[in-house]
């Protein structure tokens, strides 16, 4: 149900707004790269495997879509490109090679703790779920957007009070040099996000990490948040990493997307590829679970079984269990990424492009 | 303060007049209603009856205890008034707590004499004790499970379950008397710097009395606002570990923070009643024990009505707090 109130509306205004995406050729240089990144929660002497081997690249300009359903290792893959994952998890392997403006590409996970402070927010933003909760709420949004600017640049407090009312402007926010004497309980939660994205803009990241941005917000909000986004995209060439569940979404916001399943990215393609030949039986098990307009069907098609715990991930193919044409290999051993056509990754031991 | 402030804090006092009339009303049950004929303590064993009925009129108890409604219809609001009840709110009101029994003082001279020893006691027990148990429960949210935060962990526990009394004992017999670092008791005549040393034992264990049972409070508090998503905004907008525990995280805590100290403020009223047993400090606690010992019931009525004020007052100091703290908290 959520699936269809979210995709419905939001087909149309693809359709409107395709031409934007033909138009734009995202100029490929890569600004963000995850190489094999395993990130691990250590929970009475067991390790639960939320991040398995994650790879891939955002170019500048380009969105890349992260989608799987709840619980396989989105949110986690998000935090640990900023190091921000909360303890008992920790990134135990891998790279995040990311492009600096003068220091070239740097690995942030060598980074220590104080150099990635001077990276997270000015480099690299996040913006999150819950626009209601992930405001400070005793302190004006004001406030809050400028000490983004005042611990990132040398700047004085009414240079950064002007750059604040001027970033408010930029998100849309009505009337900003009243507005930044509000505190978050004064605000909508549209509003909010619109903060949270202004703050996160503060200081030109290069790659901007939206985790869910839209989840919490009604549906006519949640147009006009990522129509924002995808405007700043634009304006500052950042690289987007759109964490989501909803494959609305996507469809509408992405270049590229990943899906993932238990900590692994199963599949990565362009956007249009990848609705239009899905190859990797779990993506086209999302697919079809997601209702098309005027499509006459009595029941949605479901993927069978649940998704099974970090504690007892399935040997070989993680999905295999609920695989509908899983074989004997896929039991047996581990699939490999292969790229089946130019930019088309598929990790399944039977996919063919066909 | 702005008007709105102003304005929210006047309507905040207004409030508490039927709570002060209903406590005034609470002590002149306890101490004239039920409390017994306060002639035959005041008068003594050996009185005639000429002289009890004379001291019963002179200090009032002749009158009605309860306003006489017949007076008041017959227009006689002279006669309403002259009653027990209303003397008696009349002069709590005024602080006019009358002699005491005991020592025929004057018991608003007493109360302020005893004022300045009790709070050279509890004030800075207070303050050194929250200033203490928020810092050593900061380190222990600022690494959680780590191994300081396991050992703080335990010795809470521990501290929480040494009665007051052991914690007391201990101090005069090891360090006061036998390593001698401490005066064993007393406390100076006068008001002054020597005050200091008199005092530095008893804050001291107030102050450890009250410390395993603070720092988990805060402990858990603190890391409440650990797991908070703005914790997590602020670090992701590059903000350093100080900054983020002491700017953002400590104003937020401060709403639990605030309830927290106003429920211990009638503890420690408690808590100086032993220091100051123990340790002759002539401050309040030490006259309402005395007081309760030698039935002085005009004392222990004042000092009731004093405590509940203090505790109105501490109330009233809270919500302004919350005011200040939360901007949620709305002023209309």
């Amino acid at each position: 149900m959520l699936f269809f109130v979210v995709f419905a509306p939001l087909k149309g205004v693809l359709k409107r707004m395709s031409f934007v995406v033909k138009i734009k050729t995202p100029n490929m240089t890569t600004i963000l790269k995850l190489d094999d990144l395993h990130t691990y929660f250590h929970v009475n002497g067991e390790d639960l495997k939320a991040v398995r081997g994650v790879s891939f690249m955002i170019g500048r300009g380009e969105t890349l879509g992260l989608v799987g359903e709840s619980g396989c290792g989105k949110t986690v893959t998000a935090l640990s490109l900023m190091k921000l994952v909360p303890p008992p998890g920790r990134v135990e392997e891998g790279e995040v090679l990311l492009q600096n403006r003068d220091a070239g590409e740097r690995n942030l996970l060598l980074l220590s703790e104080k150099e990635m402070r001077a990276v997270r927010g000015k480099e690299m933003a996040m913006i999150f779920q819950e626009p209601m909760t992930s405001l400070n709420p005793v302190f004006t949004v004001g406030d809050q957007v400028m000490e983004a600017i005042l611990v990132h640049e040398p700047v004085g407090k009414r240079e950064a009070r002007s750059r604040t009312i001027e970033l408010l402007r930029a998100v849309n926010i009505p009337d900003p040099e009243t507005r930044i004497k509000d505190y978050p309980h004064q605000l909508s939660g549209g509003q909010r996000q619109r903060v949270m994205i202004a703050m996160a803009l503060s200081c030109r990241p290069e790659v901007l990490i939206a985790d869910e941005p839209t989840t919490a917000l009604d549906v006519t909000v949640q147009a006009r948040i990522l129509r924002l986004i995808a405007r700043l995209r634009d304006e500052n060439e950042m690289a987007v990493l759109l964490v989501t569940h909803d494959l609305g979404v996507v469809a509408q916001e992405t270049d590229r997307v990943a899906v993932m399943y238990l900590g692994r990215i199963v599949e990565t393609a362009s956007t249009e590829e990848l609705f239009a030949r899905p190859l990797h039986p779990y993506t086209r098990a999302l697919l079809e679970s997601v209702p098309r307009l005027g499509e006459d069907k009595e029941r949605l098609k479901t993927i069978r079984g649940n998704v099974p715990g970090l504690s007892h991930i399935p040997s070989g193919c993680s999905f295999h269990p609920r695989c509908p044409i899983a074989e004997e290999i896929c039991q047996r051993e581990e699939p490999l990424s292969r790229e089946v056509s130019s930019g088309h990754w598929v990790e399944c031991h039977l996919c063919k492009n066909d | 303060m702005d008007l709105i402030v102003k304005a929210y804090f006047i309507r905040k006092i207004i409030y508490l007049i039927p709570i002060v009339i209903g406590i005034s009303l609470i002590t002149f049950l306890l101490f004239r209603v039920v409390g017994g004929d306060p002639i035959d303590r005041v008068a003594g064993k050996y009185a005639t009856a000429a002289q009890k009925e004379e001291l019963r009129h002179q200090l009032g108890f002749d009158k009605p205890l309860w306003p006489p409604v017949g007076k008041l219809f017959a227009g006689d609001l002279k006669g309403f008034a002259d009653n027990q009840l209303f003397t008696h709110f009349v002069d709590t009101f005024t602080l006019n707590f009358g002699r005491s029994e005991q020592y025929k003082r004057k018991i608003s001279d007493m109360i302020k004499s005893g004022a300045i020893p009790s709070l050279s006691l509890t004030v800075p027990a207070f303050i050194i004790g929250i200033w203490i148990q928020i810092t050593i429960a900061m380190l222990c949210a600022f690494k959680q499970d780590g191994r300081f935060d396991r050992i703080v962990v335990i010795l809470s526990v521990i501290g929480m379950s040494i009665p007051y009394l052991a914690l007391i004992i201990f101090g005069q017999v090891f360090l006061a008397g036998k390593l001698r670092w401490f005066p064993i008791y007393g406390y100076p005549g006068k008001f002054g710097l020597s005050v200091i040393q008199f005092v530095a034992l008893p804050v001291l264990l107030g102050v450890a009395a009250g410390l395993g049972a603070g720092v988990r409070f805060y402990r858990t508090v603190i890391l409440d606002e650990t797991r908070a998503d703005y914790i997590r905004t602020a670090r992701a907008k590059g903000v350093g570990e100080g900054r983020v525990m002491f700017k953002h995280l400590l104003k937020n805590a401060m709403i639990p923070i605030i309830t927290q100290v106003v429920v211990v403020i009638p503890f420690l009223f408690l808590g100086s009643l032993l220091l100051e047993r123990f340790f002759s400090i002539p401050g309040l606690g030490y006259m309402l024990i005395d007081a309760v010992n030698s039935s002085d019931w005009p004392v222990i009525n004042a000092l009731t009505f004093v405590g509940a004020i203090i505790y109105l007052g501490a109330l009233l100091l809270t919500d302004l707090c919350y005011a200040l703290v939360d901007p949620r908290v709305s002023l209309k």
